[in-house]
């Protein structure tokens, strides 16, 4: 730790006092390996915890969020991964898009995904979210859900089976693990 | 029109042909209560106006629009509860200029359906409180269900 980039603490504002301890206690964790330490613990558990209460926004646009009550009835039950579908986006972590949408409804849409808080994933589910679908050619739909919003996950289908909605979440569960969401103090 | 006093079919028949007799022409087809006429531009509202007070037509089920190319056509369903009578109006207008009374002064249910058929066909209903897109966003500037119209461009 090189004390000399450090200004004087007594002719510091508070702000700056703030930022000045911050990058202390930072440089110290990172140079002690306490830092590495705390990771192998965090990581894993607030990923676990992440990975394990992924609630999608109750929002059906379409035929697929018939499938989508398919999967949250008793055979297939998407609660016992801990999907529970909440009704206002500042409860959920997944946007799940599931049918047509059109031009219309696109900016409420996006508005519905502004309002989520991090960390948040989409997935597009069915061909109409991820395509158009058989309304390539409309005059009235949005050709993809990305065109306006990054979506981490399609699941392709015409409508997908309940199985395919589960198995897209398990490939969303795939990629939190790889992803660091768990680790502090990065750089 | 006074009460519990129901009207069939030909009687329906016969009294607008009195009120309106060079402006209503009937169709051939028959089905049990239903009545299908043709009606002139400029008298569809009297004929509605009719229909409402004196022959007990108390519900406006649909407007819509038909583009035949040549002229547009606009299709009223117009029933009673009293008399279980259906009956369907076809007004023809020219395309350049499609233009017709609202009937929603009569029937505030028309109203949607005349927003929906302006924002389809581009059909201007005169006198209507409200003539705003319904269902497409309010800057299009095309009707799609025009034949005309190509869809897959926009």
């Amino acid at each position: 730790m090189d004390l000399s980039t450090y200004p004087h603490a007594i002719a510091m504002s508070a702000k700056e006092f703030v930022d000045w301890s911050t990058n202390v206690m930072d440089d110290i964790v990172k140079a002690t390996g306490v830092k590495r330490a705390l990771d192998k613990v965090s990581d894993p558990l607030m990923n676990w915890g992440v990975r394990n209460s992924m609630y999608p926004l109750h929002f059906g646009i379409a035929c697929c969020a018939l499938e989508m009550a398919a999967c949250s009835g008793p055979r297939y039950d998407n609660e016992r991964l801990g999907l529970v579908f909440r009704s206002s986006p500042r409860q959920c972590d997944v946007l799940l898009v599931n049918g047509w949408v059109t031009k219309k409804l696109r900016p409420s849409l996006r508005r519905l995904y502004e309002e989520m808080p991090e960390p948040k994933w989409v997935i597009a589910m069915g061909e109409c979210a991820i395509s158009g679908g058989p309304w390539y050619d409309s005059y009235n739909v949005v050709q993809g859900v990305d065109t306006f919003i990054p979506v981490d996950v399609y699941i392709p289908g015409c409508p997908p089976r309940p199985e395919a909605l589960i198995d897209g979440f398990l490939r969303l569960h795939q990629k939190i693990k790889k992803s660091k969401i768990g680790t502090f103090m990065d750089d | 029109m006074e009460e519990n006093v129901t009207y069939t079919v030909e009687q329906v028949k016969s009294k607008i042909s009195e009120a309106f007799p060079a402006a209503v022409k009937f169709e051939s087809k028959a089905k049990p209560r239903r009545l299908f006429m043709t009606a002139d531009k400029g008298s569809l509202f009297n004929l509605c106006k009719f229909m409402k007070d004196q022959l007990g037509f108390d519900h406006c089920s649909l407007v819509s629009g038909v583009d035949r190319c040549d002229r547009m056509q606009v299709v009223y369903h117009i029933s009673s509860f009293s008399n279980n009578i259906t009956a369907e109006i076809v007004v023809d207008i020219p395309r350049d200029n499609p233009e017709i009374d609202a009937i929603t002064p009569l029937w505030e249910g028309a109203n949607w359906h005349e927003r929906e058929t302006y924002d389809m066909f581009g059909i201007i209903f005169k006198g209507h409180p409200k003539l705003e897109r319904l269902l497409l966003p309010a800057d299009y500037t095309f009707f799609p269900m025009r034949k005309d119209c190509d869809t897959g461009r926009h």
